[in-house]
């Protein structure tokens, strides 16, 4: 699952090349210096820890009635437990676990589709451009929440996968544009030129020759777009079209919501999810802020 | 200049027959009955209501007819201004609706993204290579971009609302009010505005602030400003002038942000019980009315490509290079 993340880039780093290599120690000795980076890849780590491993510790489901109603969180129930009697620690856990599922998967599709069209645009130019530029401007500015609210409306239904699919074909389009302006410039070089002449078939010349020169690009695109996915499909779960069977941070937001945990003063229901959600959110950026200073020579220096 | 007024307004004429195509398309084929489902799901109890309803919606889908028949009656219904009836408040026509909720959409909304890119936009300029502000407002500007809205709605609704009970949390107004002009009811409606503005405004701001410092250390980098300090001008002025320049990318980031704030607004709305289109939104999906839920489709859909076109104008008045450039026809 996790390949997505640099699926078109990783080729190019496992190259044997002496610059690669020499850029990349570089890279490993400003990434160890940047802060940034390592709180921001250090909660995710540790959020990616709690929703992997959590959910083995907790020996009920997430949905289970299991205890004393309304308890504030205490030693047995961590987060205390909803109107129901159900664990909130449970269902944060494997909250975190389904965030981080729809991000991988939504924020993967939307950039397979936006790197492909990117990168067809910007190498191929001319006619194929315009049209696909054409196709990302509309997409662009239909605003992608509407539209799923209105798609998956319609569907009986719900699972975490369509959503993720449905989320990966609308948030696509910035990552497309991104891409193709730095494909563009990468297309008139030399070297890919020389690829060009050597009649080797478009996609790979893509593939090998232009997408390894913005691997970091490609790998800060996807983590945005992870970022997106996750907070757009909160969104979706808190109006109630989340997944129908299943947990996740937006469905617990929408469950304390619902049963008016606010007025009940019941805390613990709703500020765990949006925590959970805006601290896997914040230190992916904060991440990507890092990422960004450690491969842009005139950022470093901050 | 006006070739690219018209590739902007060919662009957007393209967006809007592609969102009425979904919108129309979407119903159809989903899987299953679109009118059966609509009115089991919709728990209509008078059967006489109920037997009216299915041969409307009978008559509306058309479904009868061959398909590119539909499509056509489905555009002149549009044009028409018929966006159908809704089910949950039989029998009203959706548009009357809408048109209700739009202008606490709008005044929530308008506000909210216009002081957010201002504040926003000099805070991020203000922080920019200061070392101490950039590394403290910075990830704080990160934490708040992150932030669901709807999540920071409910901690304010909460802390200033329920804790605090400084401000109402629920409803556009007063419920012993009618909405009329009077003082009262003006009050009691921009008390109920405070809350899911601020929570709107709040979030929005870190985005600005973000993209703007990054847009000046950008042009701080630039060979102008390099020059400007090598002639030993004041660090205000290379700051104005850098501040100028990126001014222009935020105001096509505008455009791009509209939807996630759009997007935003409806949940806010929906936290606040607010009377607006998200609150309509809940309440079509709730009860299964699926022409409300269009209709806000359409209206939304609307709504963005106006903003769109009036920040294209904004950006050829503001940018001089654009005004000569798109007369060579790149866009």
């Amino acid at each position: 699952m996790s390949n997505l993340a640099g699926a078109p880039g990783s080729d190019g780093t496992t190259d044997p090349e002496p610059i690669g290599e020499r850029k990349k120690s570089e890279a490993l000795y400003f990434a160890k210096r940047n802060p940034k980076l390592l709180i921001g890849a250090g909660v995710v780590l540790l959020f990616f820890l709690i929703g992997m491993i959590g959910p083995l510790f907790v020996d009920h489901g997430p949905n289970v009635y299991i205890g004393p109603q309304m308890q504030p969180p205490s030693a047995e129930y961590w987060l205390g437990t909803t109107t129901f009697g159900q664990d909130i620690w449970a269902q944060f856990v494997y909250g975190v676990r389904s965030t981080f599922l729809i991000g991988f998967l939504g924020g993967g599709i939307a950039f397979l589709i936006g790197t492909a069209i990117g990168f067809v645009a910007g190498y191929k130019g001319g006619v194929v451009d315009e049209i696909l530029n054409m196709l990302t401007n509309v997409v662009l500015v239909l605003p992608a929440l509407v539209v799923l609210i209105v798609a998956v409306a319609y569907l009986d239904v719900r699972g975490l996968f369509v959503q993720a699919l449905f989320i990966g074909l609308t948030s696509w389009p910035w990552a497309a544009r991104a891409v193709r302006s730095q494909a563009l410039s990468l297309a008139t070089r030399d070297y890919v030129d020389l690829a060009r002449l050597s009649g080797r078939r478009t996609g790979k010349i893509i593939l090998t020759e232009v997408a390894p020169n913005m691997s970091s690009y490609l790998v800060m695109s996807f983590i945005l777009l992870f970022g997106g996915a996750v907070l757009i499909a909160a969104g979706l779960d808190f109006i109630g079209l989340g997944p129908s069977d299943g947990v996740s941070l937006g469905l617990m937001l929408q469950n304390a919501f619902q049963w008016s945990a606010l007025h009940l003063g019941m805390w613990w229901w709703f500020i765990p999810p949006g925590f959970g959600i805006t601290a896997i959110v914040s230190s992916m950026y904060i991440l990507n802020v890092g990422l960004d200073e450690i491969f842009n020579p005139k950022l470093r220096e901050l | 200049m006006w070739r690219y007024m018209g590739r902007k307004l060919g662009i957007y004429a393209i967006t809007f027959v592609i969102a009425v195509t979904i919108n129309w398309m979407i119903p159809r084929f989903m899987p299953g009955d679109p009118v059966r489902s609509m009115l089991n799901r919709a728990s209509v109890s008078d059967p006489e209501a109920l037997e009216r309803m299915t041969n409307y919606y009978n008559e509306v889908f058309g479904l009868e007819t061959p398909l590119h028949q539909q499509y056509f009656s489905f555009w002149s219904g549009l044009f028409r201004g018929e966006l159908g009836i809704s089910s949950m408040q039989y029998p009203e026509p959706v548009l009357d609706i809408i048109l209700r909720a739009v202008p606490y959409t709008l005044g929530l909304l308008l506000p909210a993204i216009i002081l957010s890119w201002i504040l926003g936009n000099h805070f991020g300029a203000f922080a920019a290579r200061s070392k101490g502000l950039d590394n403290s407002l910075l990830p704080f500007s990160y934490i708040l971009t992150a932030t669901p809205y709807m999540w920071l709605a409910l901690l304010m609704a909460w802390a200033v609302g329920v804790v605090g009970g400084f401000l109402p949390t629920s409803g556009g107004y007063s419920l012993a009010l009618m909405p009329a002009f009077s003082w009262e009811f003006i009050l009691s409606a921009l008390t109920h505005w405070v809350l899911p503005f601020l929570s709107l405004f709040i979030v929005a701001l870190g985005g600005w602030a973000i993209g703007m410092r990054n847009m000046i250390i950008y042009e701080l980098e630039a060979d102008y400003s390099n020059y400007l300090q090598a002639l030993g001008a004041p660090r205000r002025l290379i700051r104005r002038y850098a501040f100028r320049n990126a001014m222009l990318p935020q105001i096509t980031g505008l455009a791009v942000q509209l939807g996630t704030v759009i997007a935003g607004a409806l949940l806010t709305e929906i936290v606040f019980n607010y009377p607006g289109l998200g609150s309509l939104i809940l309440r079509a999906l709730n009860n299964n009315d699926y022409f409300v839920l269009q209709g806000t489709f359409l209206f939304v859909i609307i709504g963005v490509l106006i903003a769109n076109f009036i920040i294209d104008i904004i950006y050829v008045l503001v940018d001089p290079r654009t005004r000569v450039q798109m007369t060579g026809g790149a866009s």
